[in-house]
């Protein structure tokens, strides 16, 4: 529009100071807002859909397989220093020591299997020094992938190094029966 | 005060480079989004605080759905037809080159080898329907899913394993495959999850 204005008939009238004829600028002026708008909207998109898709992993470590040949002797661990999880369905029995265990439960809220392992840390901390617990985790057959992952982020968030995955034995199945039938009668 | 005619000051900002930017950003993200390939089984992550990102190449992934069903996949089609490659030598089926190129475009399989055939023959809907039941057998008289293991590592032996498995997929299925890797000495493999805050300690 301004173009327009500054044409012939603005030079006619102010004579004076605009001389010179000046050549009529006739710019054609596109208005991009709607481009400018797709053009946001794809952005958006672009950047939203490409962040969104990026999966993380988890890195696991299991012990290798024991040939039945080489009958290794299982490594000798004081009683004290050990805390054994039995993982369920969104449940965490666990127990400490080897022998005479007795079995109580929790959960994967924040005051629940967290608290406990950093309890049992502390004391292991007092009587053997640091970095000395030893967690075992054994997965019950009713428990969902679910409570797996929940369960090594556990020792990851409470940065736990010393953890292991074992088999799940018939007495400690049978020990989790016998538990759930205490708390139910 | 005799004239007062405001000079229209035509507010119009140059949009221009603003525009050349949102443009460059667009033509970026386009060239380098990748869209996930549709996959053949629905699978929700569980999350973790493990903020390692997947690497993009040489990955093997084995999923697991919500029923504990198997699938199997891996990321590049030149490991695909080298695994099919494998499976006729080993098995003496016979694959049409329309069958071996379907089955390079295959991001996930999930049917046992004696299907396997019949399976590419079918349409797309047909598959579909067959991936909904579909499984790859891990029992140990019949694991087929350590073949298929076996197959892709031999193919590329830079592959490494990661399980891609619904959170509510029963555990047992989880032991069996974790089983499986032993078996075959990968002691080290990785869990796919979605990304959650840490906790404040």
């Amino acid at each position: 529009m301004a173009a327009e204005v500054g044409g012939d008939t603005g030079a006619a009238k102010k004579g004076k100071k605009k001389s010179k004829a000046r050549r009529p600028k006739k710019r054609p002026r596109i208005d991009m807002t709607p481009m400018v708008d797709l053009g946001f909207l794809l952005l958006t998109f672009f950047v939203l859909t490409t962040t969104m898709s990026t999966p993380n992993t988890m890195p696991v470590v299991v012990p290798p397989k024991i040939q039945k040949e080489e009958e290794v002797e299982p490594p000798k661990i004081p009683e004290g220093k050990v805390i054994t999880l039995l993982v369920g369905n969104k449940k965490v029995y666990y127990y400490t020591g080897i022998e005479n265990p007795e079995l109580h439960v929790t959960d994967f809220s924040k005051n629940g299997i967290r608290k406990v392992l950093l309890e049992r840390r502390v004391e292991v901390e007092q009587r053997y020094g640091k970095d000395e617990m030893i967690v075992i985790i054994k997965m019950l057959e009713e428990a969902k992938y679910k409570d797996f992952v929940d369960i090594l982020d556990e020792m990851s968030i409470i940065q736990q190094k010393k953890y292991a995955l074992v088999d799940i034995t018939p007495e400690e199945k049978s020990l989790v029966e016998e538990y759930k039938k205490s708390v139910q009668s | 005060m005799a004239k007062f005619k405001a000079k229209k000051h035509n507010i119009a900002i140059d949009m221009t480079p603003m525009v050349d930017l949102a443009f460059l950003l667009i033509t970026f993200f386009m060239l380098t989004v990748k869209f996930r390939a549709p996959e053949a089984v629905e699978v929700d992550l569980p999350s973790s605080i493990a903020d390692t990102p997947l690497p993009a190449q040489d990955i093997l992934v084995i999923s697991v759905s919500r029923d504990g069903r198997i699938f199997f996949g891996v990321d590049s089609k030149h490991v695909r037809l080298s695994i099919l490659e494998k499976v006729k030598e080993r098995y003496g089926y016979e694959f049409s080159p329309e069958e071996v190129r379907l089955f390079s475009l295959l991001p996930e399989i999930g049917v046992p080898f004696e299907q396997l055939k019949s399976y590419l023959s079918y349409g797309e809907a047909e598959r579909k329907i067959i991936d909904k039941t579909a499984s790859i057998p891990v029992d140990s008289a019949n694991n087929q899913l350590k073949q298929w293991i076996l197959f892709a590592r031999y193919s590329n032996p830079k592959i490494r394993i990661a399980i891609r498995a619904d959170e509510e997929a029963p555990y047992p299925v989880i032991a069996r495959i974790i089983e499986t890797l032993k078996e075959q000495k990968v002691h080290r493999f990785n869990l796919i999850t979605t990304l959650e805050a840490q906790p404040k300690s």
